[in-house]
């Protein structure tokens, strides 16, 4: 019984590992817009509060997504070290220092001129800060909006305001494509988006449901957290899901947790569930279905293709 | 059934068989809990569809429910299993629980405070999160989880047993809950650092600690249904011994049992049974002292009332307190192991409350 207490930290943590950062914390937005003209490399740089005097040389990112927007801004070079779950790309300079537990001693150690977080935890900023080292926090996005501002405001600081905002164009430019010719519907395809075996869900408020949005399909996890109290992860159950039929099952738990079409066919009472029936259940990569940098194109893209698959 | 101990030394006071009308109660208790279970869900279902897709399973009865293929599936694939796993799962606990607190001749012994919890909780941990579950079944859990969750509780309980007795002074009943608590205590914080060096599997881990029906299906319940038989079995078999035991071991030996034997034995046979439940279902706390408890303070302290009595109705309350889980909060789901302890712990208190009146 005295169990109950680490087990609700347990279940906190858990949740918290889940939603990826649903935090509700506000980013530095108010950023000024990007040099805009040829001044690709203006220092003194300022992004909300933060102010860089030169350009950051040796960068320590301890989010996946930063990292991945770092690489695709043209600023990997200036990156020294990155957390344990930053695995794309490959060759990001990955080191044993987590991105959950942040430490500030061993980050420290890596002495870096900007440190990049997606989470304050272990009240990590105010320790950084004390130890005069600048710390950027890019919060899960809950918008695309949010995760092109994060890449912009990370173009600014590291000197890469236009690779930054060709990157937002690129991505905006092949979104529209992907979402222009999408098939007209009588009646909206629905689908299920499973975060891991234990059916954990993400509804239509979460980043992930505004991407399933864009290619017009329904959501039935929405019921499921509809006062939003599980901020956007509500866990199914089983029967709600099959009595919900959903024409698309899009698995998230791929790599973690080993699913796949031929699992999911394989549960109990599954079989008659429309996706199942039709071929439709998708495997998606665990890693670019949670994170909300550059390659949310990709998500996209795999959505859409699946989609346009049905005739309408 | 009085005659086994009456050729005994004699006890102050012989504690009662299991009395007719409290086994019918069990019985009865079960037997409400599957059709609370199979009718009541976030999906509902007319109850009279529902009972005729029941018995349809029956062989040769052919009824038209005038259900969809899925809300069949729903019942018969989904609810039933669920609900069968939910008797199986609890009434182990609660049996093991009544097996450990007779081995131990300490009412406070239950899965979790032996350290049989934690035990099982570091070893699956470890499994997952080497990876070793690669390729798993599909909604249930592959034999490895079993098996490690196994090894991991009898090595917690051997380790609490050398500890507290054999290495301890005399059979003191709290040198054994100190050394279940410094035994869970070190399985902890070894989960916990396991854990923290592999955060990717921190959500897969921490969903099953939480405890879950959620995704049982026959799968699970045919991975559980030896290790149940065998563990009551052998535990039931073994009831009036556990009477003896808990006299002393000298008349235990005056009678001639093996009083180390019996304990070894015993103590395998409700680790098995743990280790089985928590691996189909994760960590569900209570259900091991509180039914035990409730039997042993409604129906009379004979092990030879409290174990049988534990299984039915252990099994009962977690059936019963599933529907809840599956329901308060639907469409969404209620971990089972917040429910048991949300539950339980009021009733408990209850329990004892009206239990003191009789007891002094």
């Amino acid at each position: 019984m005295f169990r109950r207490t680490p087990r609700l930290f347990a279940a906190t943590l858990a949740v918290a590992a889940l939603a990826l950062g649903a935090c509700a914390e506000k980013s530095s937005d108010d950023a000024p817009a990007p040099g805009g003209s040829s001044a690709a490399a203006a220092f003194p740089a300022t992004v909300g509060k933060l102010t860089l005097d030169k350009r950051p040389e040796k960068i320590v990112s301890l989010s996946p997504t930063a990292t991945e927007m770092l690489f695709a801004i043209g600023a990997g070079k200036q990156v020294t070290a990155v957390d344990d779950q930053s695995n794309y790309p490959p060759d990001a300079p990955k080191t044993d220092l987590s991105g959950f537990q942040p430490n500030a001693e061993a980050i420290a150690g890596k002495s870096p001129d900007l440190v990049v977080l997606s989470n304050d935890t272990n009240k990590i900023v105010d320790q950084l800060t004390t130890l005069k080292i600048p710390v950027l926090v890019t919060p899960a996005a809950t918008t695309l909006e949010d995760s092109y501002r994060q890449l912009a405001d990370l173009g600014t600081l590291t000197g890469h305001p236009d690779e930054a905002a060709d990157v937002v164009t690129r991505m905006k430019d092949d979104i529209a494509k992907l979402t222009k010719d999408l098939p007209q519907r009588s009646a909206k395809l629905t689908y299920y988006h499973e975060l891991g075996p234990e059916l954990y869900s993400a509804t239509s408020r979460t980043f992930i449901g505004s991407i399933y949005a864009l290619a017009g399909l329904e959501n039935i996890a929405d019921a499921a957290d509809a006062d939003g109290k599980n901020g956007g992860y509500p866990q199914l159950s089983q029967e709600i899901i099959v009595k919900a039929n959903p024409d698309f099952v899009f698995l998230a738990d791929t790599k973690c947790c080993k699913q796949s079409p031929e699992t999911v066919k394989a549960r109990s009472g599954w079989a008659g569930v429309t996706a199942v029936k039709n071929n439709q259940v998708v495997a998606l990569d665990d890693d670019i279905a949670s994170r909300w940098g550059p390659r949310v194109v990709d998500l996209l893209r795999a959505v859409v293709d699946a989609v346009a698959k049905v005739p309408a | 059934m009085q005659k086994a101990l009456t050729r005994g030394p004699s006890f102050a006071q012989r504690p009662a068989g299991l009395r007719p009308g409290w086994l019918a109660a069990g019985v009865a208790a079960v037997l409400v809990a599957l059709v609370a279970g199979v009718s009541l869900g976030p999906v509902s279902l007319p109850p009279g569809s529902v009972a005729a897709e029941l018995l349809n399973l029956l062989p040769g009865v052919r009824l038209d429910s005038g259900l969809s293929e899925r809300e069949i599936a729903i019942v018969t694939e989904l609810r039933l299993p669920r609900v069968v796993l939910g008797l199986l799962v609890g009434g182990l606990l609660a049996l093991a629980g009544g097996c450990y607190q007779g081995v131990f001749r300490n009412p406070l012994a239950d899965p979790y405070l032996l350290g049989v919890a934690a035990g099982a909780g570091l070893a699956v941990t470890a499994v997952i999160s080497l990876g070793a579950v690669a390729g798993g079944a599909p909604t249930g859990l592959p034999l490895t989880v079993p098996l490690a969750a196994f090894v991991g509780s009898l090595g917690a309980v051997a380790m609490t047993y050398l500890l507290g007795v054999a290495g301890g002074r005399g059979r003191s009943t709290a040198t054994l809950i100190l050394a279940g608590v410094a035994v869970s205590a070190f399985l902890s914080a070894g989960q916990t650092y396991l854990l923290q060096r592999n955060s990717d599997s921190i959500q897969q881990v921490y969903s099953w600690l939480l405890g879950r029906l959620a995704t049982a299906g026959w799968h699970d319940v045919r991975l559980v249904l030896p290790y149940f038989l065998l563990t009551t079995v052998v535990v039931l078999l073994h009831r009036r011994e556990l009477d003896v035991l808990s006299v002393g071991d000298d008349e235990a030996r005056s009678l001639g049992l093996h009083p180390q034997r019996s304990r070894y034995l015993l103590i395998a046979a409700a680790s098995l049974g743990t280790a089985a439940a928590v691996s189909a279902s994760g960590l569900i706390g209570f259900v091991g002292i509180i039914v035990p408890h409730t039997v042993r303070l409604l129906a009379g302290s004979s092990y030879r009332v409290i174990l049988p009595l534990s299984l039915l109705f252990g099994g009962a309350f977690l059936a019963l307190t599933d529907v809840v889980a599956r329901t308060a909060a639907a469409p969404a789901e209620v971990p089972i192991g917040v429910v048991t302890a949300l539950l339980g712990g009021p009733f408990f208190v209850l329990v004892l409350r009206t239990a003191r009146r009789v007891l002094t």
